[in-house]
């Protein structure tokens, strides 16, 4: 039976939030090594806010990312690397460096109603030969006439894939299935799906996705990601095998790298807590998890006050100051 | 008393607002509003007052370049580089508030005057004018190792030219943190936020500092350097008060606009536009005393 669609995984990017931003060249080689072997055909390598995301708002890089990109296309035999890149954090040169490193695909991600700062990058991705995708991040937040929308001016620039980027892991399996199945009508690119698991509906949100007509779906290994992190790499694996799919997994080997390779080098467990529960019932962008925590514990307040204020501030990805404006304004209003 | 005559180019959102802002400058007299769509709002509105309008771009003005002593440039990086070479070799004085920076970069707090010499000057951009005072502010204090902003903009106030210059945007005011701010290293970052009501510009800045128990001195000097900005851009204010963690640094703004042409929330134009308002403005002063 053919392949109905690649799983990509964002542990070794999406995971540098869940890291605080310290992979080591060690743990992105093992890791690599192990998702090739397994058979998984991309995989994504960059600081959690894409390249050039080293900062202090979002956390400095314990080890400078093109030398992880560097490191893990060196373990590659099959699989690709691909690498995020935000407009407004990231730049083109940023591109032109990971590419040299080994990079040979590119998500290009905007807010979800801000798809046109992309168009330079998008270009460029393509003259650089790299598979160009469009990842519309924060989807939840647009309703799907929106989503169609945004998504044609990512296919006009030439994105091969766009994504449907349920950043807040706020969706529910029919919020999916609509999205997916109206850019399944209306853009002739392929369509991408990729969850948090803050409702614990990752799995869920990512069969709905394939099921709509979904040809990319990402995960991380024992959901390494931000928030409660993504849909569990090994377990879709698994789920997708059950239910008749082709994943070109092996699923002990993948069972292997996420239990073997990754689980030792975590942080903590990917468990949803009472913190990411309220980002995604309130649609808060899944990174300002551990700034939350931060915040929280410096202003001395409640993190979940924090959060609901964030939502309904509608904070959009890469406002993690915002978190220590809202800290400091709840404690003043505390006094 | 004698005024500069001042043209704009680019009748978008910009130009229009920069406008109203040059109608109160002391020195300088409105005259011409150059766009390339006759049916532009801000051509319109430019007639409409009794400027004169020309609607066939930078060709149009060279036919008529007595009208103008000073030029604005309110296209976009791409545009910037024609308009200036033509404009300076007529004579005419430039400012430029696209992130073209050929010129030297200007931020009126921090070096109002310092390249009056030059014939075209740049106004880095809406974030490095918000940040850079606050970049500056620290490093009159203590030496700034590194220095990075966050400005979030609300999408309606983000035309199609910042859009299609994200990358001109991070750069040049990376760029001007440094040469301008005082940081030995510069980083920007933009975000655009669609949320209706749309939001206040915000900004923060995050430094790094050589040493730490400069507190004090960093709290009084921010304060001075916002009575600065507040002279020109009422609206700018700080957030809460600075934060210290060890050697970081980190200060939080927002900056209400005038809602000249744009309403208040756009404080991200206000602040370009009321910046180079004030930067003509001063150079009038200088060109009109010198003629006479």
């Amino acid at each position: 039976m053919g392949r109905s669609f690649e799983i990509l995984d964002v542990s070794l990017r999406d995971g540098s939030h869940a890291m605080q931003h310290s992979f080591t060249v060690e743990q992105v080689r093992a890791t690599a090594r192990g998702l090739d072997d397994a058979g998984v055909s991309y995989f994504e390598v960059s600081h959690g806010d894409g390249l050039g995301g080293s900062s202090l708002q979002y956390g400095l890089s314990k080890v400078d990312e093109l030398k992880l990109i560097e490191a893990a296309a060196e373990e590659c035999q099959n699989a690709k690397v691909s690498v995020l890149l935000i407009p407004g954090i990231g730049i083109k040169e940023d591109l032109q460096e990971a590419v040299k490193a080994g990079a040979k695909m590119v998500r290009v991600a905007t807010h979800v109603t801000e798809a046109d700062v992309a168009a330079q990058h998008i270009a460029l991705g393509r003259e650089l030969g790299l598979k160009t995708v469009g990842f519309l991040m924060m989807a939840h937040m647009a309703p799907v006439e929106k989503v169609v929308e945004q998504a044609k001016l990512f296919e006009s620039y030439g994105a091969e894939i766009v994504y449907v980027t349920d950043s807040a892991g706020y969706m529910l399996p029919q919020d999916v299935t609509a999205r997916i199945a109206a850019l399944k009508q209306s853009i002739g690119c392929e369509i991408g799906f990729h969850a948090h698991n803050n409702l614990s509906m990752a799995m869920a949100n990512t069969i709905a996705a394939v099921e709509a007509g979904a040809t990319y779906i990402d995960g991380s290994l024992r959901a390494l990601g931000a928030g409660s992190g993504n849909t569990q790499t090994e377990v879709m694996a698994a789920v997708l095998e059950r239910l008749g799919y082709n994943t070109g997994i092996d699923l002990y080997k993948i069972m292997d790298v996420a239990n073997e390779v990754v689980a030792p080098f975590m942080q903590r467990p990917q468990e949803i807590t009472g913190s990411s529960l309220i980002m995604g019932y309130s649609g808060v962008y899944s990174s300002f998890l551990l700034h939350t925590q931060a915040a929280a514990q410096k202003f001395g307040v409640d993190e979940r006050d924090i959060l609901v204020e964030l939502g309904r501030l509608k904070a959009v990805g890469g406002q993690e100051d915002l978190i220590y404006d809202v800290a400091q304004q709840l404690a003043l209003a505390k006094v | 008393m004698k005024k500069c005559k001042v043209g704009i180019i680019g009748s978008g959102n910009i130009g229009t607002d920069l406008m109203y802002k040059i109608e109160r400058s002391e020195h300088l007299q409105m005259s011409v509003m150059v766009g390339i769509d006759p049916e532009s709002d801000g051509l319109k509105r430019a007639a409409d007052r009794g400027y004169t309008a020309i609607a066939n771009g930078i060709d149009g003005l060279m036919e008529q370049l007595d009208l103008v002593d000073i030029v604005f440039d309110a296209t976009s990086a791409y545009a910037h580089k024609k308009h200036s070479d033509l404009l300076t070799a007529a004579g005419k004085k430039v400012i430029d508030l696209t992130p073209a920076a050929i010129g030297p970069f200007t931020v009126p707090p921090v070096n109002l005057t310092e390249h009056f010499d030059k014939n075209n000057l740049n106004m880095v951009t809406c974030g490095g004018q918000a940040t850079i005072p606050m970049v500056k502010a620290i490093s009159r204090v203590v030496e700034v190792e590194y220095a990075e902003i966050v400005a979030t903009v609300a999408s309606l106030s983000a035309g199609p030219g910042t859009r299609a210059n994200i990358d001109e945007f991070t750069r040049t005011t990376a760029k001007a943190i440094e040469v301008v701010g005082g940081a030995q290293k510069g980083k920007a970052i933009i975000i655009l936020n669609p949320a209706e009501p749309p939001i206040i510009m915000r900004d923060t800045v995050h430094a790094l500092v050589a040493e730490e128990g400069k507190e004090e001195e960093i709290i009084v000097s921010v304060d001075e350097m916002v009575n600065e900005v507040q002279q020109y851009v009422p609206g700018y204010r700080l957030r809460g008060i600075p934060q210290f963690d060890g050697r970081k640094v980190s200060i939080f703004l927002e900056v209400e606009g005038a809602g000249d042409y744009f309403p208040p929330y756009s404080g991200n134009l206000d602040i370009m536009t009321a910046a180079a308002a004030k930067v003509a403005n001063e150079l009038a002063k200088q060109l009109i005393t010198a003629s006479v």
